[in-house]
């Protein structure tokens, strides 16, 4: 893995000087003024410097009658354009709770594979299975521990012994426990939904409509969001991870063809010129194959 | 400002707590917005500290619930060594240690309020800044604003639990009508010997004031 100049000048000074530098943790802010410098003299020639790729989602959680449903749509965005056209934001944490990402793409995947992790080494440790305060509680406390410089916004949902629960957690680490969450660019379409159609206690197939529907608002009034809806519905027997519940966008037909007949363009003239190469060096090299 | 805060989730709000011979009412709005948002439209901003200790919160929501979350810590463990329940004055210590060393860092606007067998129910402020300091009625967050002049021309020492309870639900019920970063439903807390009584009073049952 390569390590850039500064880490190594910084690797080099704690072995020679073992007083002056003392270890911090966090990020290191040490390139923010060369950063700045570059992007000036990028933004004289017109250029921009990039920027970290955010999921530009809708993500959206409810509670119902035996469990929880988690809803997702599959669109990533890299400022205007998609860059991936069906990607997953639904992901695993535990075996029965499971965790929606949004906000700066890299951030949500690595922070919740870390949660993952901690939460079975925490598991294995106390001998049960992990609660979804506890996840919310340790994605809280890292998230403010980075006040807002990791930027993922997550919505956690699960069912442990105290029955299914709902969290959301913003980037500067507060959260919120509540019945319906939902979260990203298209929120606010989606909330408006749930707010027409959400009642306590909803049946399997009326609750998974809703949540399609609320992602489905989401696809459609919001550009950050696109593509396919995914869901997962958890309760307390099983879990059913729907990938592609929901194709609400189909790819429009194209209409005609643009191919011309070989000879719609007349020849006029022709002329042929032969190359004539030499064989300057020859050389061979064997491959080791074994 | 700078632009990452701004949009962090802020509970710019209207918080109070009033002490009676007894003990002590607090309440809160329940409105969390980030930028012109409504993150949560009914949130709980009293949080319990220890059996008989609440706080009620304002500021940033992350900032104000990870200052809870360590104090209740704290708090825990203190009582655990004294073998007895913790003073109000003590879990005020503690946010002002943690509010004042933090200044810079931190917007969390805090009102402590319990009661506790010493001197039975008290009310201590703990602003942004980090200053600490006992009132017998106190309000905060952006809404206090507007409710000023109601509170020092209605309150009264030696109120009975129902007039508190009236008080502050007539209080809240005014900041929420004049101020855009409150509103939602009002939560209310007693807290007194006989443990915390908490109600809530729904947008449709709120008190009614003549509009002109």
């Amino acid at each position: 893995r390569q390590r850039t100049r500064p880490q190594l000048l910084r690797a080099e000074n704690t072995m020679l000087n073992t007083s002056t530098k003392t270890p911090t943790g966090g990020f290191s802010f040490e390139n923010t003024r060369r950063n700045a410098v570059l992007e000036a003299n990028l933004s004289e020639k017109g250029y921009s410097a990039p920027n970290a790729r955010k999921t530009g989602t809708t993500i959206a959680g409810l509670i119902f009658k035996d469990g929880v449903i988690l809803g997702a749509d599959t669109r990533a965005t890299d400022d205007m354009v998609v860059a991936d056209k069906n990607c997953m934001k639904i992901h695993y944490i535990a075996p029965k709770i499971y965790c929606c990402g949004a906000g700066v793409a890299a951030d949500a995947e690595v922070t919740t594979q870390m949660m993952s992790s901690n939460v079975e080494l925490h598991s294995l440790s106390t001998g049960r299975p992990p609660l979804v305060a506890m996840v919310t509680r340790q994605l809280k406390q890292m998230l403010f521990r980075y006040q807002g410089h990791i930027g993922s916004s997550l919505i956690v949902g699960g069912v442990d012994v105290n029955g299914p629960q709902l969290y959301s957690v913003y980037p500067h680490g507060s959260y919120d426990k509540l019945p319906f969450l939902t979260m990203g660019s298209g929120a606010a379409s989606a909330v408006s939904v749930f707010e027409d159609r959400y009642k306590p206690n909803m049946e399997l197939e009326e609750a998974k409509q809703l949540v399609r529907d609320a992602i489905t608002a989401g696809i459609f009034c919001d550009l950050g969001s696109g593509s396919n809806v995914d869901l997962c519905v958890i309760t307390e027997k099983t879990v059913d991870y729907l990938r592609g519940y929901d194709q609400p966008v189909q790819k429009g037909l194209r209409e005609g063809t643009y191919r011309y007949k070989p000879g719609t363009t007349a020849v006029l003239t022709k002329t042929v010129t032969p190359l004539t190469l030499d064989v300057v060096d020859e050389s061979v090299q064997v491959m080791d194959t074994e | 400002m700078d632009p990452v805060e701004f949009l962090s989730k802020l509970e710019k709000t209207t918080i109070m707590a009033v002490e009676f011979d007894g003990g002590v009412v607090m309440g809160a709005d329940s409105r969390t917005t980030t930028g012109a948002y409504i993150a949560n439209r009914v949130t709980d901003k009293l949080t319990p500290i220890h059996e008989r200790i609440f706080c009620c919160r304002s500021g940033s929501a992350a900032d104000t619930q990870a200052i809870a979350d360590a104090v209740t810590y704290q708090l825990g463990f203190h009582s655990i060594e004294l073998d007895e329940a913790p003073l109000v004055q003590t879990a005020a210590s503690l946010f002002r240690d943690m509010c004042y060393r933090y200044r810079e860092e931190l917007m969390a606007g805090i009102i402590v309020a319990g009661w506790d067998p010493r001197r039975g129910g008290q009310v201590y402020t703990v602003p942004v800044g980090g200053m600490m300091t006992r009132q017998p009625v106190s309000v905060g967050g952006s809404g206090s604003s507007y409710i000023y002049g109601y509170v020092d021309s209605n309150y009264r020492p030696a109120m009975s639990k129902e007039e508190c309870l009236k008080f502050t639900a007539e209080a809240l019920t005014l900041a929420m009508e004049r101020d855009g970063s409150s509103g939602g439903v009002v939560r209310l807390a007693v807290i007194s010997e006989q443990g915390v009584e908490r109600q809530v009073i729904l947008g449709n049952q709120l008190p009614k004031f003549s509009t002109v």
